[in-house]
């Protein structure tokens, strides 16, 4: 029975080990296109995100996302245009994108993309044509910045400018913000919602008709 | 009172995978050691949750429900008992349907496999493998004690 309760200690040690060592942040290989933690510079952290909607509307909605998630992309293509239609053309949302990106192999660099094109104030273009193309790309083990490139013409951006931006890597330091900011306010999946400043969960699923139902009853206990 | 030695060491097993996930999606990590698997494709997916809490969570509970179950009954007063092997033989069978409702959801719902829930569904099974026999044949009057 001793030598029992010596291979279960044994095992308890083994695997609390493991755990530790598989926690260190060295330790971890680091995905194709990611570099090692960049410096976070006062402008990186001033920076908000890119929003959509008045500033005027009485709802907010800040979303942590992931273009390589696939259910960020589910959301993005299925539900976001709905959502766009009826509460922030509206005027009632007004909708903030922040990057989480998760560590997929291309999720840093579909993030530089976007920010990329958002200096050339095309970021919700080049958010769309990256979510509706992710089938082509996210499960895709070769290196997708000719497509991002291509997607970012179509969109209306002047290239010479975006890979410029691209090659120095400009938005870096802003990823890493983001992704230290949703760390601090407990976001640990994408896509992750905080409605006027509160983490809103959806068990039944991040739907229009959830927020259409949301923003009403937020809308109706101000009234 | 081998077969409870081998459970109680199983279910330490699955619960050490269980609490890394769990690590994992609450952020106590940042990445999982995965190998060419999908293990946060996986885990971030709205799958990685049920009812809110971290579906890892569950196998953490269930895991060290059978290890406590497996040590009390390795325990002299209960190593006669047929209740702790019928217990576990419970539990490993809802961890098994619950194993399958994941696998499905891996194979046909997300078509990613993670290798760390892999790792559990076959602990969980070899558990069942052990325990669900022993408690039928200590059903049939093999085992003594009530």
């Amino acid at each position: 029975m001793k030598r029992f309760y010596a291979l279960l200690g044994l095992v308890a040690v083994v695997a609390a080990v493991l755990i530790w060592k598989g926690s260190r942040p060295e330790s971890a290989p680091l995905a194709a296109t990611e570099s090692p933690p960049v410096p976070v510079t006062a402008a990186d952290s001033a920076f908000h995100g890119f929003t959509l909607g008045s500033d005027s509307a009485p709802v907010e909605v800040v979303e942590y996302a992931d273009f390589q998630c696939p259910h960020c992309a589910e959301f993005a293509v299925v539900q976001f245009p709905t959502i766009r239609d009826q509460l922030i053309n509206a005027g009632r949302v007004r909708w903030r994108f922040r990057d989480f990106p998760l560590g997929f192999a291309w999720s840093r660099l579909s993030a530089l993309a976007s920010q990329c094109a958002g200096e050339q104030g095309k970021f919700w273009e080049m958010s769309d044509a990256l979510y509706q193309r992710q089938s082509d790309w996210g499960r895709n083990p070769k290196n997708p910045g000719g497509l991002f490139r291509d997607l970012a013409r179509g969109v209306g951006v002047d290239v010479g400018k975006y890979d410029a931006c691209m090659d120095a890597q400009r938005y870096a330091g802003r990823l890493e913000a983001s992704h230290q900011e949703g760390v601090a306010r407990g976001v640990n999946g994408t896509p992750t919602f905080f409605v006027n400043g509160r983490l809103r969960d959806f068990p039944r699923g991040a739907t229009s008709d959830a927020f259409q139902a949301l923003v009403d009853s937020i809308l109706r206990t101000r009234s | 009172m081998r077969h409870r030695q081998a459970i109680a060491l199983l279910a330490l097993v699955g619960f050490c995978i269980a609490l890394y996930l769990w690590m994992y999606k609450t952020g106590i990590i940042g990445r999982l050691q995965c190998g060419t698997g999908s293990c946060e494709y996986v885990q971030t997916s709205r799958y990685g949750t049920l009812f809110g809490v971290p579906v890892a969570l569950y196998g953490m509970v269930g895991y060290a429900g059978i290890f406590a179950v497996a040590l009390a009954g390795l325990q002299p007063a209960f190593a006669d008992r047929r209740w702790p092997t019928t217990v576990i033989a419970a539990l490993a069978a809802g961890g098994v349907l619950f194993t399958l409702y994941l696998t499905y959801i891996e194979l046909f719902v997300l078509h990613a496999i993670c290798r760390w829930c892999v790792g559990s569904a076959v602990v969980i099974t070899v558990i069942a493998a052990v325990a669900i026999p022993a408690a039928v044949k200590r059903e049939r009057g093999v085992g003594s004690g009530p």
